[in-house]
């Protein structure tokens, strides 16, 4: 069942609506938990929309083992996705640095808090993204610190290669998962891929640890797989690699690779002179779960992230 | 006057990032001044290079003041003005938004985190910045409420007006709010453009910068006592947002006083030029902020009003 959450004119003759797919038994109870599946909140992380498509094939299929309500938003920043755009194109502000938005606010910071306040009474929310067109990511789930206890066990049933456990930081408070969060609808971040692409593997992977959480809430009696053990990070131990200098950064390694302290994963060259004017080693060892994907780096240009090494 | 690199980043394919400050008197580290941090905020690029003029002028008059230094930074990113971007050309991140920046983290942090150590230790911190709505405002101080805020010094500037903001997440990365915390009292300066230049305001701005330098004991200088500002808190400025999208025809400008039930602006239908939508003022005062684009959306604020101020 295909429902307008909210929706405007734009100036000339079009609306922008946002719209979710509920998915839910013939009969009702009144006794259903509810989860929401939220992505596009960015126009360039792509995964998200495959997994939506996924996530309804497999239950319309499959329709008598479900018992719970699914609520699925493809498109939270429609005008972005429709037009290769990142932001929500001619509005300033980071679509997810304005949550809870504002119903006096912009018209963005209005769908902002009409979009959270559907999300409102799920007993669970995944929030799906991408990396940027930069990075490439392993499926991981973002959680801080100040919700791990809660989200930590959850997150382990996604079925993500790892669970990264960061620092609170005051500007992340304005995201869409936080204000859930603070809101009391459990939410997991989900990070996978790279912007602009859909990985179908890293999809597929999610789609099932998906249904696992739906089987462990009440929700879905069909067959699930059991979800692989994610490792569970802290920031202590991931180490940041970025160019030291501006240039071309041409990888000597595969994303995913476990690389040994001070072995190089690459260069950053000039094309002009052919010089090799940085070659990035590995400062701890581990497993390169984000690796650049984009070549063109500036000074200070994230590399690449390293899962290992003690706090 | 002298003028020194204070930060410095080689990009790619592009001659070296310098970002200059220009420094008049020596001594205390009295004021500093910063400009354009955006790519599209020539005005505000403008307003720097005529207060460097005054300040020269002044300078060689000896009129700074003995132990006091002043520092203006005209552009912090002129990589991004050069080619017509907002924001930083290599990620599209907003240096604004990366105070108090991190020398180790990603290019625009870096940045940020190379201007903050440069521009802090002063008592005076002023920015020109743009705000992330387009529109118009009546010239004004504005500054967050951070707890260090003064509004008595705010009000030494002589503009009319001076805006208090309760700072959301994403603006506790700005220069101003850092500024705050860091014991520099913060002062941003918003003239009436950003993207234009508009001589007016420019004009205004420049006085008023020399004014508070001047009743801070910092320079000396002859000036006009400017206005004794009222001071209102962002929140109880008043929106007016459209109910219909379409072409908008502004009657109504910042500045102008307004009745109660007169007309502020008409929203046309795009295709047949009919009146969609007549604005009118729900209550007395001034016009703050107005929208300015030809279009617009439904929803949209297109005017803050303050209420009951007379002209």
């Amino acid at each position: 069942m295909i429902e307008t959450i909210v929706s405007a004119d734009l100036a000339v003759d079009e609306k922008l609506t946002l719209e979710k797919n509920r998915l839910q038994p013939q009969e009702l109870t009144g006794e259903e938990k509810r989860i929401s599946i939220v992505t596009g909140l960015y126009g360039d992380e792509l995964d998200g929309e495959y997994i939506c498509y996924e996530l309804i094939r497999r239950i319309n299929s499959n329709k008598k083992y479900l018992k719970g309500i699914v609520d699925i938003f493809p498109s939270c920043n429609p005008l972005g996705l429709a037009s290769t755009t990142r932001g929500v194109p001619m509005f300033e502000l980071d679509m997810n640095r304005i949550f809870p938005g504002s119903e006096k606010g912009t018209t963005i910071e209005y769908i902002a808090a009409r979009l959270l306040d559907d999300i409102i009474g799920s007993n669970l929310c995944i929030d799906l993204h991408s990396s940027n067109i930069f990075l490439m990511e392993t499926p991981q789930v973002r959680i801080s610190e100040v919700t791990a206890e809660k989200l930590v066990p959850i997150a382990k049933q996604i079925n993500a290669d790892f669970v990264w456990v960061h620092a609170s930081a005051t500007v992340l408070e304005s995201t869409l998962a936080h204000s859930l969060n603070t809101m009391g609808v459990p939410t997991l971040a989900v990070e996978m891929g790279v912007g602009m692409r859909i990985n179908k593997k890293y999809g597929d992977q999610l789609v099932e640890g998906i249904f696992y959480i739906m089987k462990q809430m009440g929700m879905w009696e069909g067959p699930v797989e059991t979800p692989k053990e994610p490792i569970v990070s802290t920031d202590g131990s991931v180490s940041l690699v970025h160019a030291e200098v501006s240039g071309v950064f041409v990888p000597e390694i595969q994303h995913g690779e476990k690389v040994e302290k001070g072995q190089p994963m690459g260069s950053i060259i000039d094309s002009l002179t052919g010089d090799v004017n940085q070659i990035v080693e590995a400062p701890e060892s581990g497993f390169v779960f984000t690796l650049r994907e984009y070549p063109i780096v500036y000074e200070g240009s994230l590399i690449a992230r390293i899962l290992g090494g003690a706090k | 006057m002298k003028k020194e690199v204070i930060y410095s980043m080689k990009g790619p394919f592009r001659e070296e990032l310098k970002v200059k400050g220009y420094k008049f008197g020596e001594g205390e580290k009295a004021a500093c001044i910063v400009g354009a941090i955006r790519g599209n905020e020539i005005q505000q690029l403008y307003v720097c290079s005529q207060l460097i003029k005054a300040l020269k002028e002044l300078e060689n008059k000896g009129a700074i003041n003995s132990d006091n230094e002043i520092m203006v930074i005209p552009s912090v990113n002129q990589y991004s003005i050069n080619i017509g971007k907002r924001f930083w050309p290599g990620d599209e991140t907003d240096i604004n938004r990366m105070f108090p920046g991190d020398v180790t983290g990603e290019t625009t942090e870096r940045i940020a985190a190379g201007i903050f150590e440069k521009t802090q230790g002063y008592s005076y911190g002023i920015q020109f910045a743009s705000f992330y709505r387009p529109g118009d405002f009546v010239p004004h101080i504005r500054m967050m409420e951070t707890g260090y805020q003064s509004p008595s010094l705010a009000n030494l500037f002589g503009m009319p007006y001076v805006v208090i903001r309760k700072p959301k997440p994403y603006d506790t990365t700005t220069l101003n709010y850092n500024w705050q915390l860091w014991k520099t009292n913060a002062f941003s300066v918003y003239t009436k453009e950003t993207d234009e230049i508009d001589e007016k305001s420019a004009k205004q701005a420049v006085a008023a910068v020399l004014r508070f330098l001047t009743r801070m004991g910092i320079i000396k200088y002859n000036s006009h006592s400017g206005y004794i500002a009222s001071v209102i808190a962002e929140q109880d400025l008043m929106p007016i947002r459209t109910e219909k999208a379409g072409i908008y025809r502004r009657h109504k400008f910042p500045g102008d006083g307004i009745e109660r039930g007169e007309m502020l602006a008409e929203i046309l239908d795009p295709y047949d030029g009919r009146v969609l939508e007549t604005i009118t003022a729900p209550i007395e005062g001034i016009i703050f902020f107005s929208h300015k684009a030809p279009l617009v959306n439904q929803n949209e604020i297109v005017y803050e009003i303050i209420k009951r101020f007379h002209e």
